[in-house]
Formats: structure tokens, C-alpha cells, sequence
């Protein structure tokens, strides 16, 4: 455990320059400054380590950054996605306040590789103490010399911000977000042109999640190969999961790829109150709802989850006891995506709300008999029908829940009341 | 319309981005105006955000009424902005909204009589392992109870 993002996790000052440094923080970054490290050497390494995108959508990250054009003129750009919003999901705002330095050496290790010059890190509005944590780092890190221009009179240069959102999920999808630090609506972009190749001002950009960029000093200092046997095939390293939901200890967990969910669980103290498992969303609100069947029977890790039918995407599980109503939570969960949706496409900014609404009134006890036939049929409207994967995320909660617990929809519209809440 | 103190605050963030970028600022802009202006904005303080930034008027307006944090109606000199979605949810956030609403004597999206506080309902804020929470100006709540609530709320001034 805590092997990664969260290895000083336990040391006094975590966040400090100082602790980052005495476990071997930045010492890839000064061994980049004496030229001791060409790119491709780097984009080996995280090819070998297996690292994938923590952000949700699991792309292989060394692959990723090979795509950029670092030999192209002009100005590039790299980009850290802090915008975390998905129901469940909170562990950027730990890394962002407990290792922020990791996040800053991995930003600077991947400007380094991809001849991006000048990074942003996009924060969400709401994170106002890892916002404050970061810049203080940034500081730090300035004033020891490890960031600007012709750093330590190398060659290479990396000038660091922060950019703070206002609130909107959609912004961390990652066109949306270039959209917004370009100071306009988050909505997102058409690909192609890709963000390698036309993003942030128009140039040569690459988007990498928190913990992916947090991830990178420790897999160049102990090799790929070691982050990559932390894990499991395909699915190499460690991964931080946000456990919430009715278990006795909610927190955070940074634990090897592969552990059986039924661990993962004991880690986090168990079913709260003695009661029993119902149902996990494995992912964050977006990944599909498992049955307690299903999910004890899977290994977290992208093929396990993939093979339990749901995602791992970014690692938020939910967990929900018998006393869950169902109807309840897919309702609160068609809110989110009928409140976060931009707009932009028909889809998913009509079929968002024809979601809700629908759940609305079946919970108003005014739901009829073809409802459910209804929803599944907006949803596979909205599947695959939309700009960017909001829509999608939108669809698949509702597809899942009345695959699994369908009885429950069925009652609530026949009875005009909860099967579990009465 | 926007004070000194704004501004220089609003230059700090301009300098991020390159020359000529200066409207990658307004989000950050109109938060800043938004903060000296009783937390809320006006057509007026939108077009005088614009014009400092040099962008069209409609373009700031876009923006402050695309994202959440920005306020157009009266709000109160604190605003809790409290999570309801699914971690809180499973923790009773529901409950302890509506003891919330009861303690204060106003509903979610209103203002108490003496302005001094309003409650808003909002999604996801990326505590989930701390649920329930609610958020008053740059401070997470976390765990919350309540009792929790009720001292958190007897201590706003």
C-alpha cells in the first residue's frame, strides 16, 4: 500500500519540498537538466511500466506522449487535468494536497519529453486548499531553481500555472477544459484535429490526469519495470481507489493493481454496520452499477472490472448496502448528468433531462408501465451520439441499474413506492 | 466599476497566459469582481470584466452564466453550498439538508431574512470519501452532522 502518489503519506509536512526531496523527488528531473536522459529513453520506460491514463478513460500514457510532435516549431503545451467531478471520485484532491510536487516533476518530466515549454495545471474552482497547496509547491519549486527558463543554465525550460475552474464537470473533459483555460463555455471540441496536434491556443498540447502525471517520477526512478510488477498484466502499477459509501472507513487507498475487490473492501473497514453488500459502482457515477455478486467476484484492475462488466475508470468506488433504494440513486445520479451536461449536442442535453425527468416521476409515484422501456430507449439514443463521453456516461448508469435491479423499477412504478424504503 | 485592488489581482492571473490571451483570465475575473460586488454579477460588472480583459461583452457573458460559481441573484454573505449527490446521498445528506433548511428557516436557493446566509444544493465537489460535506467560501466541511452543522453554522458571521 501506498507505494506511488501516496508513499510519504505518513511523514510530517508531506506536501514539503523537503520530504519530496529526501524520497528522491526531482532527482530525474536534475539528471533531465545535466542531460542525462533523452526523451525516448523516457517514453520507454513508461511504455514498459504500463502506465494508463488514471483519469478514467485508461490510455496508455508513454503511447500518449509519443503522439505529440516534439519536433515541430513553435510553442507546445502540456496540461494537467485536476478537474475532478464524477460522483465518487476524490483522490486528485489528496494527491493535490498531500504530493503536489509529484504532480509538478511529472508535468515538468513530460514537458521535457514532448518539448513543451510551459504547462498548466487546470485545478477545479471548488479546490481552494489543494489550489493554495499546489502554488505554495509551485513556489518551492521555483525558488530551489527547478522550474523557468534555461533552468540551472540548461537548455531546458519549464514555466508552471494553475488555472482554476468555476464549476463544471464537463470541463474535465479534455477539450472542454482547453475551452476553458481559453477563457470560454466548456464544451467540447470535435476530433480531430487531436490535442497533439491542434489544443490549447491552437498548438501542439497533451492532457495527462493528476495521478497519471504524479505516477511518473517514481516509475523513472525505480525503472517501468518495477511500477509495472506492482501491478498486473495490463494493468501495471498501483491505482488510487476513493472508497465512499457504506463502508465503516470511506478514504482513499492507493493499493496494487489486481486486489481482489472483496480487500479492497476489509481496507476499507467493511460494510457499515454488519449490513450487507448490494451493489458497487466500481468507476465513478459513469461506470456501470455491479451486483454484490459480480463485485466480489472481481480483481480491481482494468481486465477485472472489464470482466465484471463495469470499468474501472477512475477508480471511485461506490459502495451501497440493502438499505439503498435503487430508483433513488439512478435518480440522483440522472440529476448529475441532466445538471452537467453543456449543451451542445441534442442528445444528451434533451435526453439528460428526458432521463431525469422520467426517474422524477416514477419516484413522484407517478411513473407508468412503459417507463422503463422508455429510459433504455433515451439512453441508446444517447449512446454514441454525442461530441465527447458525457453523454455516454449519462446512458451507461441507466442501462446498468435497470439491467440489474429492474424488479425495483418495476415496483416502485406499480406501487407508487420504494421496493426497500416502503 | 472593478477597484484597484481588482485589478491587480485580475493582472496576476493575465500574466499566465501569452500575450494577447488575456481572456483565459475571466473566469478568475469575474470571481474577483463577483467577490467585491456582494457576491454577485451584473450585466454591468460583466461588460466591465470584458472591457478590461479587451473581449467582447457576450463572450464574459457566456462564460459567467455557463459555470456554477457564478452568483445573479442575491445570495448571502455566506453561501453553503451543500453536496447532495450519490456518496452524500448514501450518507444522509437529505436529512441533514432539511435540517439545515429548518435551523435557518429558508429553503435551498433562498436567502435568510438578515442576508447573511444562503443554501445551495450542488453537485459532486470531490470529497466523497468525506461525505456528507458542504463547502462555505474556500473551506470543505467534511463528516458532517447534525450537530457538526449546527455549530458550524451558530459560528457564521
Amino acid at each position: 500500500m501506498n507505494e506511488v502518489c501516496f508513499k510519504n503519506l505518513d511523514k510530517d509536512q508531506c506536501w514539503s519540498l523537503e520530504t519530496y526531496e529526501a524520497s528522491g523527488g526531482y532527482s530525474t528531473w536534475r539528471k533531465i537538466l545535466k542531460g542525462e536522459y533523452t526523451p525516448d529513453e523516457i517514453i520507454n520506460e513508461l511504455k514498459i511500466s504500463g502506465l494508463r491514463g488514471r483519469g478514467g478513460a485508461g490510455f496508455p500514457t508513454g503511447l500518449k506522449w509519443s503522439f505529440m510532435p516534439r519536433n515541430a516549431e513553435g510553442q507546445k503545451y502540456i496540461v494537467c487535468n485536476s478537474d475532478e467531478g464524477e460522483p465518487g471520485t476524490c483522490k486528485d484532491r489528496d494527491i493535490l494536497r498531500f504530493n503536489p510536487h509529484a504532480v509538478i516533476e511529472g508535468m515538468a518530466i513530460g514537458g521535457y519529453v514532448m518539448d513543451a515549454t510551459v504547462g498548466y495545471n487546470y485545478i477545479r474552482g471548488e479546490f481552494m486548499e489543494p489550489f493554495k497547496r499546489f502554488e505554495g509547491a509551485l513556489k518551492e519549486a521555483y525558488a530551489a531553481g527547478l522550474l523557468g527558463k534555461n533552468i540551472n543554465g540548461s537548455e531546458v525550460s519549464f514555466d508552471l500555472y494553475s488555472h482554476l475552474g468555476a464549476g463544471a464537470y464537463i470541463c474535465g473533459e479534455e477539450t472542454a477544459l482547453l475551452e476553458s483555460i481559453e477563457g470560454k463555455k466548456g464544451q467540447p471540441r470535435f476530433k480531430p484535429p487531436f490535442p497533439a496536434n491542434v489544443g490549447l491556443f491552437g498548438k501542439p498540447t497533451t492532457i495527462n490526469n493528476t495521478e497519471s502525471f504524479a505516477s511518473v517520477p517514481d516509475i523513472m526512478q525505480n525503472g517501468g519495470q518495477w511500477f509495472a510488477d506492482l501491478g498486473v498484466e495490463n494493468s501495471g502499477g498501483t491505482k488510487l481507489f476513493s472508497v465512499s459509501g457504506h463502508v465503516n472507513n470511506p478514504a482513499n487507498f492507493e493499493v496494487s493493481m489486481g486486489m481482489p475487490f472483496s480487500e479492497l473492501l476489509e481496507l476499507a473497514g467493511g460494510m457499515r454496520n454488519g449490513a450487507k453488500l448490494k451493489a458497487v459502482i466500481p468507476g465513478g457515477s459513469s461506470t456501470p452499477v455491479l451486483t454484490a455478486e459480480a463485485a466480489m467476484a472481481m480483481t480491481m484492475d482494468y481486465d477485472g472490472i472489464d470482466k465484471a462488466g463495469s470499468m474501472l475508470g477512475a477508480g471511485s468506488v461506490i459502495i451501497m448496502d440493502d438499505s439503498t433504494c435503487m430508483v433513488e440513486a439512478l435518480t440522483r445520479l440522472a440529476h448529475f448528468y441532466y445538471d452537467e451536461s453543456c449543451g451542445q449536442c441534442t442528445p444528451c442535453r434533451e435526453g439528460t433531462g428526458w432521463l431525469y425527468r422520467v426517474l422524477k416521476r416514477i419516484m413522484d409515484g407517478q411513473g407508468k408501465a412503459d417507463d422503463i422501456d422508455l429510459l433504455l430507449g433515451v439512453q441508446e439514443k444517447i449512446m454514441g451520439n454525442t461530441i465527447c463521453a458525457l453523454g455516454d456516461a449519462a446512458a451507461m448508469p441507466v442501462e446498468s441499474f435497470l439491467r440489474n435491479f429492474r424488479e425495483e423499477f418495476e415496483y416502485y412504478i406499480e406501487h407508487k413506492k420504494s421496493m426497500v424504503k416502503g | 466599476m472593478i477597484s484597484d485592488n481588482a485589478k491587480k489581482q485580475i493582472d496576476t492571473w493575465i500574466a499566465k497566459y501569452p500575450e494577447g490571451r488575456q481572456s483565459s483570465a475571466v473566469m478568475e475575473a469575474l470571481k474577483i469582481v463577483q467577490a467585491e460586488n456582494e457576491n454577485q454579477l451584473s450585466h454591468d460588472t460583466i461588460q466591465a470584466v470584458a472591457d478590461y480583459l479587451n473581449m467582447p461583452g457576450i463572450a464574459a457573458a457566456e462564460v459567467a452564466t455557463f459555470y456554477e460559481n457564478y452568483n445573479h441573484q442575491p445570495v448571502g454573505k455566506h453561501i453553503i453550498r451543500f453536496c447532495h449527490n450519490i456518496s452524500c446521498m448514501l450518507n444522509g445528506s437529505d436529512d441533514l439538508i432539511a435540517h439545515l433548511e429548518t435551523k435557518l428557516g429558508v429553503k435551498t436557493g433562498e436567502v435568510t431574512k438578515d442576508g447573511l446566509i444562503s443554501v445551495k444544493k450542488v453537485e459532486c465537489l470531490g470529497a466523497c470519501v468525506g461525505a456528507p460535506m458542504f463547502q462555505i467560501g474556500d473551506q470543505y466541511y467534511e463528516n458532517l452532522t447534525t450537530d457538526k452543522i449546527d455549530d458550524i453554522v451558530d459560528g457564521l458571521k
